[in-house]
């Protein structure tokens, strides 16, 4: 039977090419991560060395368990670097490729930008701008659009959880002014 | 007998108008999370978690679990329409879901894919309700030694059976355990791993941890792809479902088998990812006419998604029973227990009769309520995916935000999860499975708990793991589950012959 002509079509322009040069391999990214793990669990195996790792007259001491899980997770991310180390044949394999990274930072950088103004003007306030501003210069949705939904986006947010749920969120010197 | 009055019960307690509205709102915000990208399962209920923190932990679950199985129904609406699997689990019903679409049969294939989930469903919620008293019952004579090696074998089985590196799963489940030992030790009051930080003396909230691991994390990846999409748009008349209802008992087979392979892999930590490939792959072999399959066999429809919901729904067995989430959702609906001052684990089943029964109930209702909705609204669910993505993305966001803050009111807590989101994107993209990572973060502090109460019980003598018969033989098993690779492998040599791959693997 013919195929029946999509109705619904969404496209997108800025889409990653399938052709963009890799950024970084796999392989690499694999042998980084196991280093940094190897790193995290010497830190952890030493300030558990401190709290006690010996047996007391009843059974472990606090740093027993975590002490040995470092050692564990230590020995794996030692495997695994030299796994990846020695696995030449993936070598190709793209992490990343630039389009996708940035893509990937088009979202990364606003999402920490809004942890920041959180921290200083509270969550509503920085959930309107990123919401506005994402759609905005990401999106390239009109500035109307991109004002409205975030608007009621924002205030769909704050009737929800601070009215209806007593969730309450962190706020900053705009809030404040609402009696907030 | 017992189950069924208390069964009735659950029912009386669900069947009040602000329940069963807080049942529908459940089901269609599940349905959004299960339809569109960068939202899935586990992490739709990690960020509306907050929206129950202060309600009473029975209206609290009963939302929570409808929306679970809004998302499960959810999938399989972008499966078929779009060929883009909302869900892994739905991965297998795009096979014969958009093929059928494309021949202009998406309403066969969407009431399919619904009545298959309903059932598996069905069948997961009635073992359930017979099962899980008893299991509990037998469970509640359990002392911190038994505990401990059901703890252990949760993750050898995991180890043992994964389909990942080894490594791998070490890694991600030494790093779980590990960050869950941050903070103060609960059995001598002593603080560790916290570097003076007094962010830390919390210790790493599991929640938080999931919410990036999932929720940040699948964002950057959702953006790393092309987010272009064409598909169909579908109407079901009830014309259609009837015609389908009506080929049912033909399929009664296949719908069995992927309800028991569901059942099966949603107790034993499987997943209904593995358990959707397993229904259809086995489908396949047992079918007479196995080329039509992939050119739009509604069986092929039904085997993934019946096992898919089945292995969904049974992964709250060993939570409700024994505190042991089967999946990352139910490790979810676990930590919610703990928020609403809940003890998870047998006695819940004693202690808190309203809420177990409550929950069960809600899982028959839900399910047929559920069924409802989609079918009736499936044309509302597919133009969601008209919104751009740009306006989702930072929409998800701050949900996220909100739900990283609500659990404990710290500002740092939004920072480690966008920590968390990197690390999950990583992790994914290198190969390091999640699933044991939030499992260790859930359970570490309970696992070891246990075992050093046994080790102050037995005065620091292991040997208490093999004191009687039942610890005994549950330790042995974990031993055996944890090194299976190796014995596996032994057996299979012995007979002359390579190890088979595992047939959940996707062919």
């Amino acid at each position: 039977m013919a195929d029946p002509e999509p109705e619904i079509v969404v496209d997108d322009p800025t889409a990653p090419a399938s052709d963009s040069p890799a950024v970084t391999g796999t392989r690499t990214v694999g042998m980084v991560t196991c280093l940094l793990l190897l790193a995290f669990s010497a830190l952890m195996a030493w300030d558990n060395w401190r709290t006690g790792i010996t047996w007391a007259f009843d059974g472990p001491k606090a740093g027993y368990f975590p002490f040995y899980l470092s050692v564990i997770l230590g020995a794996a991310s030692l495997y695994g670097f030299f796994k990846s180390f020695l696995d030449k044949a993936s070598a190709g394999d793209s992490f990343v490729t630039s389009d996708q990274l940035r893509r990937v930072l088009q979202v990364f950088i606003p999402t920490f930008l809004f942890c920041l103004i959180t921290q200083w003007l509270g969550l509503y306030v920085a959930s309107f701008l990123l919401v506005a501003g994402f759609m905005r210069y990401i999106g390239r949705i009109a500035w109307w659009k991109s004002l409205l939904t975030s608007f009621i986006f924002t205030l769909a947010m704050f009737v929800t959880f601070e009215l209806a749920f007593d969730v309450l969120m962190p706020k900053g010197p705009i809030e404040a002014l609402f009696g907030r | 007998m017992e189950a069924f009055g208390l069964l009735l019960h659950g029912f009386q307690v669900l069947l009040t108008f602000k329940t069963l509205l807080l049942m529908l709102v459940g089901l269609v915000l599940g349905i959004f999370v299960g339809v569109l990208p960068g939202l899935g399962g586990p992490n739709g209920v990690a960020i509306l978690l907050p929206l129950t923190f202060t309600m009473d932990p029975t209206s609290a679950i009963v939302m929570l679990s409808c929306i679970y199985w809004g998302a499960l129904f959810g999938g399989a609406i972008t499966s078929i329409l779009f060929n883009i699997p909302g869900e892994a689990w739905s991965v297998a019903t795009t096979f014969d879901g958009y093929p059928m679409a494309q021949q202009g049969h998406a309403a066969e294939a969407l009431t399919a894919a619904f009545t298959s989930s309903f059932i598996g469903s069905l069948v997961a919620v009635l073992l359930i309700t017979f099962l899980a008293p008893g299991i509990a019952s037998f469970a509640l004579r359990f002392g911190p030694p038994e505990f401990f090696a059901v703890y252990l074998l949760t993750f050898c089985s995991f180890v043992g059976l994964g389909r990942e590196d080894k490594h791998k799963t070490i890694i991600s489940m030494a790093l779980g355990l590990l960050l869950a030992g941050i903070g103060m030790d609960t059995v001598s009051g002593q603080l560790r791993m916290t570097f003076g930080s007094n962010e830390l003396l919390r210790g790493i909230n599991f929640l938080v941890a999931v919410i990036g691991l999932f929720g940040i994390s699948e964002i950057l990846l959702t953006m790393e792809e092309r987010l272009a999409l064409r598909g169909h748009a579908a109407k079901i008349s009830l014309r259609v479902v009837w015609s389908v209802w009506k080929d049912l008992p033909k399929y009664w087979v296949t719908l069995l088998r992927s309800s028991a392979i569901g059942c099966w892999l949603g107790i034993t930590p499987g997943g209904a990812i593995a358990a959707s490939f397993m229904g259809y792959n086995l489908a396949k072999r047992f079918s007479k006419d196995k080329d039509s399959f992939g050119k739009g066999r509604i069986e092929g429809v039904f085997a993934p998604e019946t096992a898919a919901h089945a292995s969904g729904t049974a992964a709250l067995l060993p939570m409700l029973a024994l505190g042991i989430p089967g999946s990352g959702t139910a490790a979810i609906l676990l930590g919610g227990l703990m928020v609403w001052g809940l003890n998870p684990g047998p006695l819940l089943f004693v202690e808190h009769k309203d809420f177990v029964w409550g929950l069960i109930a809600s899982m028959y209702l839900g399910n047929i309520v559920g069924l409802v909705i989609v079918l009736s609204t499936v044309p509302l669910f597919a133009a969601v995916l008209r919104v751009p993505f740009a306006a989702i993305a930072p929409m998800i966001v701050v949900s996220c935000a909100v739900g990283a803050y609500a659990i404990q009111n710290a500002m740092f807590d939004i920072w480690l999860m966008l920590g968390f989101g990197v690390v999950g994107y990583v992790f994914k993209k290198i190969g390091i499975p999640l699933a044991p990572f939030t499992l260790a973060l859930v359970l570490g502090n309970r696992a070891e708990d246990s075992f050093r109460l046994s080790m102050i019980g037995a005065e620091g003598d292991m040997r208490v793991f093999w004191s009687n018969g039942l610890v005994g033989s549950i330790t042995t098993l974990a031993i055996v589950l944890l090194f299976w690779p190796l014995i596996a492998g032994g057996f299979a040599r012995l007979r002359g012959k390579p190890a088979k791959p595992a047939i959940g693997e996707p062919e």
